[in-house]
């Protein structure tokens, strides 16, 4: 298992250090130092094994988190776990900088000495930390509150406490979905897919078991659909039970569900039903290829002319219902590192060369759908001895649009909470739908 | 709050001012003070002089301070053994607190600090809090045996934690089974004790899964992987973990998803093949597996890893997501090259052309490994897939037309492999490469230009001119370069020797004289005297056909991708090595994948060390299997045997392939030499059979049942034995076939077997060809001898075998045919024969119908007569034949038969007596056997 946890800031110089196993000496906290952080070039991957001492690595900004093992252990089981130990940090301090990081250093080592035991990651849930590893300093607990505290930590719903009480029970759904593409010159789809993300805020009280009905293929059983109203945020609210059928039913490759989902339920009887963490989550990921409608397409037009000139014209259009309206429409076209200048004439946005990421900025604060917009530019290049020719990266894009490109639908999500006294019909729910890019390229 | 301050002060003498504080009777300063000194521990400064104050501090009542008071004493505890003792009292009246987080705490501080007379208090405390009222205590307890366990094994083992550890898998509690799972797993794996005690049976199995619904995400990590080590007893219950395995390959958790697919991968093998079932998992595999690669870079990176092995092991699970592994631009390095590998595995005719298209704008990127591991690529993708090798040529010629150096040097590394797997096709490239000679700085790739210079010297008008120039700076190259450019030269001067002579004698005298790498001078000596004795053979040896090179050069070796895809996920699977090859010291057992059939334990007591057996140093080399072959010559009596044996030895050697081989060649042609001695080739055995009959030998042979397979090739690592028994001469002989289908060479056999009922034991050593290459199979004639120890086995003729090579020791059983082990001295006078027939009480007398194969009496006769059967006399009565017979085993029982014989019917009936009844069936055996044949 894990020997021991360190981090670095930039500068190879040690934060925190907590060691786990006797296997691991002080000299592993150096060892990594040198031929890591300050070999920055050579090291080409996150797992890295000197002298029989084997070292995972994430960095997040400038700042590196190590574990470090002896052992075979986990690897998938380690990188989540330093993943999920930035997530912890986040939660308590905000943004886990050199400076967060050192004015927080006992809480971190107390952190430490929770979640991992012997090297064992026990629980990591932030919620349920919250509530015993505080700044203040535990000092009276009565012994109702502390048996909670353990049961919780230890208990089948690690996830929820007991007793929360609201007086409007109310939940967001958000349909957060990234498009990735790669297309070829010729507008060939090379590959594509969605990556969805389903992120609930539950504000309800008591132990709701909530069930959640999705557009998949294979889990419709029967016809619904959703309708409501806007509430002006891009929420729209929606009541159970009254069917529309809009678009017809999608097929998921693969999802993936929050620990709370009860995953053998899903396999046996096809639904997703779970007691919900109090506040935000992320309940479901998903990933489709089938049928994505791709909301932009770019048509790249790339031409050398002579060694000190080339001329660029991109073409973007807008693939979706001319009622929506797409935001932050970003493209990048990159340029060569030899460029002493570029004239852009755009029609719609404003377009600017940056030098210092050799390319091409073109933003557009909104556009409708079915419509195009194009881009010309002329780049003149400086005279180089380099012999080895430019390769072009992708003209890359980003989005957000105000539908799901896979498709995806919410049909109802309902809450039972047999011992309080509000029914599924009392809560208010709210769905969001949100398209965003992922890395949405084309070649050129 | 900014605890940053305690970082910065570096005065001098502030461990006198720390220890002033510590010693302060304000609460607020002192722990001020011991955060300063935590802080210092940190930056790794040594305040190990403040150990009595620290531990001062530690009663108290302020958790916050208890904690940092502790994880000093966790730091420095071993430094100061002594002075650690104080902290004891304080830790074991904490376990009696009243708030199970201060329990939990002391068990678990306690269990860090790894000094021994500390370890001798947490015995009590210890063995409370694992039956504490509240979970959170035990969850700590139980992971608190396994540092124990760490510190000091034999405590644990001998106070019964154990025990109460495996208590703890039926505990109600989910997070406390996962970590009692963990710390189980963990002590199984360093003591071999402790596993006997700890081992999981279908019942733990089946706790584990049923908490497995409910436990944290880690928790379902330790349960999956300890499951893992679990072999179902039957393909049931394989397929029934399977079932409540699947469910978690939906789970957010990577870790869990990765440990799922490791369950499913390897119970996989238990699962009829055919079955529904097999292909529904591997469908449910594929998505999860992908869904992976949406993951952060460094969870990307573990899978791939793992994906690498899988696709290995299993081609099909994954054969239609090809897009999925294509680059992108801004995946790390890593990534990219470990996508890069994959994609390459998964080509076939069917996407040949989009994966070409993508390599070939990889090529054009800006990261050096990643553009050469892609000009390598389209190279593995021609010789993989022969119907795009033309387009992976032009493509490659493409990118050689673009001058990047490192990009050409890749790309005539690659086509070289090309010329070698489609010999004679793609010549009229070789002008293209040659313009491009100048630019090659880097030795493989002038190794490789050298290397088809030479082989399609007649073709290439210049190709002296070319080596000429090479030669110039031949003390400089690497040896790689020296060794091709001297096979090189000596192929140019065999196919133009007019004009090539001086370069010859140059380049043969640069390699042999101004050269001290040994390998260089003793190459070119050998050219030397092939060409100075007999070019011919020079000819025949130097320009001989290539075999071709195979197309998955970089598979991972059979056998140790079954142990990794044990592995899965955890490091192991990261590195592609096995875990003993980065892990010290306790080498936890191997694991490797669940056989189809599962195999009788009985075996289990053989396992004694094979050392007794093991070959001693030969001095000298000698061809394998010689002594035993000359040792048969010398014997006078020239039965059929040695040429059976000789027919038995060389059966079907593989030609000589390459130059390298030369000592099997050798051998071959020995072998066949001997065979022209006895008397031409393989009709050796009819003239022999002559022979022997003037020697007043019986026409015909014992009867050899034929070869079976003792042990199949998945089972041996690679190795596969097949088998049988014979005798001859008075003589019982095994005879072995070894066949190596793994891909290294095998080395260091050796061969011992368990007692048995009639005492078999090898006479002599096993002489075996070694190393034996992969593909490559020889046969042996091991001679046994009956001295050895005796146990009665069940059924009687049950042997079993421990064969030995350099990858393992394998267990194996067979059956001895009895007739083997009948001596030649069986033929029992007649007078005896009456009298012991009815010395033997009738109810020893068994009857046995054999189907008659339509023998007369005479030749029956004559076939058991072969066999030492003995037939003493014959009757007719009633138109039927009754022989008599008789037959002793080597240790020297007796067997009577009676073989009654009618025309008309189509079974014989048999009778046997004897005082041992138990050989009955086994003689019984032999007789069908025999008549059969």
């Amino acid at each position: 298992m894990i020997g021991g946890l360190f981090i670095y800031n930039h500068k190879g110089e040690v934060l925190i250090s907590r060691v786990y196993r006797d296997d691991i000496g002080r000299n592993a906290v150096d060892a990594f130092r040198v031929n890591v952080i300050h070999a920055r070039q050579q090291v080409r991957s996150p797992v890295t094994n000197i002298a029989r001492t084997s070292f995972f690595h994430i960095k997040r900004s400038n700042i590196w988190l190590a574990a470090v093992t002896k052992q075979n252990v986990n690897a998938a089981m380690v990188f989540e776990f330093l993943h999920k130990m930035t997530d912890v940090m986040a939660a308590y301090f905000g943004k886990v900088t050199e400076e967060n990081i050192k004015n927080n250093f006992v809480l971190i080592y107390e952190i430490l000495d929770e979640i991992l035991d012997f090297g064992y990651p026990q629980n990591t849930d932030t919620g349920i930390l919250k509530t015993f590893i505080t700044q203040q300093g535990v000092k009276t607990q009565s012994k109702e509150e502390t048996s909670q505290i353990t049961s919780q930590v230890t208990g089948q719903i690690g996830w929820r406490r007991e007793g929360i009480k609201y007086r409007r029970n109310e939940l967001f759904l958000d349909v957060l979905e990234s498009v990735n593409l790669l297309m070829s010159p010729q507008g060939q789809v090379l590959s594509a897919h969605v990556a969805g993300r389903i992120i609930m805020k539950s504000y309800l009280s008591g132990m709701p078991e909530c069930k959640f009905g999705i557009n998949d293929k294979v889990l419709m059983e029967s016809k619904g659909g959703k309708s409501g109203q806007d509430d002006g945020r891009g929420y729209v609210k929606s009541t159970s039970g009254t069917s529309s059928s809009g678009k017809t039913s999608i097929a998921i490759d693969d999802c993936q569900f929050h620990q709370c989902v009860k995953l053998s339920k899903f396999e046996t009887e096809h639904s997703i039903s779970f007691i919900p963490p109090d506040g935000e989550f992320e309940l479901m990921r998903y990933r489709t290829t089938k049928d994505i409608s791709l909301p932009f397409r770019i048509i790249p037009l790339v031409r050398e002319v002579g060694r000190q000139k080339m001329e660029v014209k991109v073409v973007v259009k807008s693939n979706f219902k001319p009622s929506l309206l797409a935001q932050k429409v970003e493209v990048r076209i990159p340029t060569p590192l030899n460029t002493s200048g570029v004239q852009v004439i755009c029609m719609k946005g404003k377009a600017k060369y940056k030098a210092s990421e050799n390319a091409i900025v073109w933003k557009i604060k909104r556009m409708g759908g079915m419509k195009e917009c194009q881009l010309s530019a002329e780049i003149e290049l400086l005279n180089t001895n380099d012999k080895r020719k430019w390769t072009r990266p992708p003209i890359s894009m980003n989005f957000e649009v105000p539908f799901a490109p896979s498709g995806f639908k919410v049909r109802y999500l309902k809450v039972f909470e047999p011992k309080l006294n509000y029914s599924d019909h009392d809560v208010i729910k709210w769905v969001r739908y949100i398209g965003r890019s992922g890395l949405y390229e084309t070649r050129c | 709050m900014t605890d940053s301050k305690y970082f910065t002060t570096t005065k001098k003498g502030e461990i006198f001012e720390l220890k002033a504080e510590l010693n302060s009777d304000k609460k607020e300063k002192k722990k001020e003070a011991v955060k300063k000194v935590i802080a210092s521990m940190t930056v790794g400064k040594d305040v190990s002089a403040l150990f009595p104050d620290v531990v001062n501090c530690m009663q108290t009542d302020n958790l916050e301070l208890k904690k940092l008071v502790y994880l000093y004493l966790m730091n420095y505890a071993k430094s100061q053994p002594d002075m650690a003792i104080m902290a004891v009292n304080t830790f074991v009246k904490d376990c009696e607190d009243s708030n199970p987080l201060i329990r939990a705490l002391a068990v678990r501080t306690m269990g860090c600090i790894r000094v021994d007379k500390i370890t001798e208090y947490l015995c009590e405390p210890l063995r409370k809090c694992l039956k504490d009222e509240d979970p959170y205590v035990r969850k700590t307890a139980a992971v608190c045996v396994a540092k124990l366990h760490d510190i000091n094994a034999q405590l644990v083992e001998d106070q019964g934690f154990l025990d109460l550890l495996k208590d703890l898998l039926s505990d109600s509690n989910p997070m406390v089974v996962a970590n009692a799972v963990a710390a189980i797993s963990e002590i199984m794996d360093a003591s071999p004790n402790a596993a006997q005690v700890l081992e999981m049976n279908s019942g733990t199995i089946n706790k584990l899964l049923t908490a497995l619904n409910e436990c944290t995400e880690w928790g379902q990590v330790f349960i999956l992987d300890s499951i893992s080590n679990y072999t179902p007893k039957d393909e049931r219950e394989a397929q029934s973990i399977c079932e409540r395995v699947t469910p978690r390959l939906a789970h957010a958790n990577a870790a869990v998803v990765l440990s799922a697919v490791k369950v499913v991968m390897k119970l996989m093998e238990m699962l009829d093949t055919s079955g529904d079932y097999v292909s529904s998992l591997v469908k449910k595999l594929a998505p999860p597996l992908v869904t992976l690669l949406s993951a952060e870079p460094e969870i990307q990176y573990v899978a791939l890893r793992n994906i690498n092995l899988i696709v290995q092991k299993r081609s099909d699970i994954l054969k239609n997501e090809m897009k999925v592994f294509f680059v992108k631009y801004n995946d790390p390095i890593y990534v990219k090259l470990e996508k890069l590998d994959i994609m390459i595995r998964l080509t076939s005719q069917s996407n040949i052309a989009q994966v070409l298209a993508e390599l070939k704008e990889y090529a054009t990127e800006v990261d050096v490994d990643f553009v050469r591991k892609s000009v390598r690529a389209i190279g593995r993708c021609a010789i993989k897939v022969e119907p795009a090798a033309e387009r992976c040529v032009s493509t490659l010629l493409d990118l050689i037309q673009t001058k990047v150096n490192y990009v050409v040097q890749e790309a005539i590394v690659v086509i070289k492999d090309i010329f070698r797997k489609y010999p004679n096709k793609y010549e009229s490239i070789i002008a293209t490469l040659c313009e491009n000679l100048d630019t090659l700085d880097e030795p493989e790739a002038r190794a490789s230009m050298i290397w088809i210079i030479g082989e399609y010297a007649e073709r290439i008008d210049n190709a002296d001119e070319l080596l000429e120039s090479f030669l110039e700076g031949f003390q400089d190259e690497n040896t790689q370069v020296q060794l091709q450019l001297l096979t090189a030269i000596v192929k140019l001067f065999l196919k133009r020797p007019t004009d090539t002579q001086e370069l010859v004698q140059q380049v043969l005298s640069l390699s042999t004289q101004d050269s001290d790498n040994p390998d260089l001078r003793d190459r070119g000596y050998i050219y030397w005297r092939l060409l100075s004795t007999d070019p011919a053979a020079a000819k025949e040896v130097v320009l001989a056909e290539k075999p071709l090179i195979s197309e998955e050069t970089d598979l991972i070796e059979p056998t140790l991708l079954d142990e990794l895809i044990c592995h899965i996920s955890s490091l192991a699977s990261v590195y592609h090595k096995p875990p003993n090859a980065f892990v010290e010291g306790r080498g936890g057992q191997r694991r490797v994948l669940p056989a189809k059939s599962q195999q009788e334990g009985t075996v289990e007591e053989m396992s004694a060390p094979t050392e007794t057996t093991q070959q001693p140093p030969q001095p000298t080399t000698v061809i394998p299997g010689a002594d035993s072959l000359i040792g048969d010559l010398l014997d006078i009596d020239l039965g059929p045997g040695p040429s059976m044996m000789q027919q038995q030895m060389y059966p079907q050697q593989p030609p000589v392939q390459t130059q390298a081989s030369g000592g099997g060649g050798g051998m071959d042609i020995f072998g066949e030499g001997l065979d022209n001695l006895l008397g031409g080739g393989p009709s050796g055995g009819d003239m022999l059979g002559g022979l022997g009959d003037i020697f007043g030998m019986p026409q015909s042979q014992s009867y050899i049942p034929p070869q079976e397979v003792w042990l199949p090739a998945p089972k041996g690592k690679g190795m596969e034995i097949t088998g049988t028994f014979a005798r001859k001469n008075n003589q019982i002989n095994m005879e072995l076939t070894f066949t190596n289908k793994a891909m290294q060479p095998m080395t260091g056999f050796a061969i011992q077997f368990n007692k048995n009922s009639f005492g078999l034991m090898p006479a002599q050593v096993l002489n075996i060809r070694s190393p034996l290459p992969p593909n490559q199979s020889a046969s042996t004639s091991l001679p046994l001898n009956t001295t050895g120890p005796i146990q009665k086995m069940e059924p009687l003729t049950l042997l079993q075998v421990a064969i030995k090579n350099n990858i393992d020791v394998f267990y194996l059983s067979t059956q001895v045919p009895l007739h083997v082990l009948f001596a030649e001295d069986g033929e029992m006078e007649k007078k005896i024969f009456l009298a012991t027939w009815k010395d033997i009480p009738a109810s020893n007398e068994v009857q046995y119908t054999i189907n008659n194969d339509q023998h007369s009496a005479d030749t029956v006769s004559q076939k058991l007569r072969n066999n030492n059967v003995f037939t003493i006399a014959k009757r007719n009565v009633e138109g039927q034949d009754m022989l008599y017979q008789s037959l002793k085993l080597t240790n020297g029982i007796w067997v009577l038969a009676e073989l009654k014989i009618q025309p008309s019917n189509p079974t014989f009936v048999l009778s046997l007596k004897s005082r041992a009844v138990d050989v009955y069936e086994a003689v019984r055996q032999v007789y069908v056997n025999i008549l059969h044949n």
